[in-house]
């Protein structure tokens, strides 16, 4: 392994640079925006009821617009929203 | 310090339908994803994000059809080069097949291979030393940005670094393992 002196390891380290964390997380939200949540904010935005209605009993909101209780998709609407 | 778990053990958590296993799977792939697009075919940031977006989601419809979950690596490397080739050739306004792939992909992703087992063998360092080598390295960051952060004098993050890297070193000796053939 002595290839590995640490001028070598530096250039690798840099190889991997990070992308930018906004790409990250929209990837990582994948599975939750499979379940609706594109479509339940959109809705909340345009559609002044339902956002008060989340507001005041989001995953009630939830459920009465046919999702299915699912606590983290509560939680991520929660942060799109700032609620 | 951490145990990493496989890419086999974390497909598996993603195909049993666990979102921060995903998570964890897009963690652990989105630097490599990016190195190809970027270094590999050279693409903008903006087609590098959509290349991005469309690897992970593909890879997320298509995981259930992967054959072997130990090979998640080579598949999104795959992937991208397809996606990244797609993109360059729409750009190009050519039929799709009359423009090769840039010289040298094959190098680079070799390379980005061996960066990408190195960056899982941070893994087994402590955390502080993780986080100095990942700023420093990866996100390059200046001594007094580092200090700043990390909350330690900007005179000792250069010996910091040092000696992180010598514990990298320590690490891969360890696990007596050629960076090219870990992984998984």
């Amino acid at each position: 392994m002595n290839e590995y002196n640490e001028e070598t390891l530096a250039n690798l380290l840099r190889t991997l640079p990070a992308p930018p964390e906004a790409w990250v997380k929209a990837a990582q939200e994948i599975p939750l925006a499979r379940r609706g949540l594109d479509d339940i904010v959109e809705r909340a935005r345009a559609d002044q009821a339902f956002r008060e209605a989340l507001i005041a009993d989001l995953e009630q909101a939830l459920e009465g617009a046919g999702f299915e209780s699912d606590p983290a998709l509560a939680d991520a609407v929660r942060e799109r929203l700032s609620l | 310090m951490q145990v990493l778990e496989t890419d086999a053990q974390l497909v598996a958590r993603c195909r049993a339908g666990d979102d921060d296993a995903w998570r964890e799977l897009v963690e652990r792939f989105s630097r490599y994803v990016y190195a190809i697009a970027v270094q590999a075919f050279g693409l903008s940031q903006a087609d590098a994000e959509d290349v991005f977006q469309e690897v992970f989601a593909r890879a997320y419809e298509n995981l259930p059809k992967l054959r072997d979950d130990s090979a998640i690596r080579p598949w999104l490397a795959q992937l991208t080069r397809r996606l990244c080739l797609d993109t360059l050739r729409a750009g190009a306004r050519v039929q799709v097949g009359d423009l090769p792939e840039p010289s040298g992909v094959d190098e680079t992703i070799s390379s980005l291979d061996e960066a990408l087992a190195l960056h899982e063998a941070l893994a087994g360092l402590p955390e502080n030393c993780r986080e100095i080598l990942d700023r420093f390295f990866a996100r390059d960051e200046s001594y007094r940005r580092i200090a700043e952060a990390l909350d330690i004098p900007a005179g000792t993050i250069a010996s910091r670094i040092s000696r992180c890297l010598v514990k990298l070193r320590s690490e891969l000796e360890g696990r007596n393992t050629p960076l090219a053939e870990s992984g998984g």
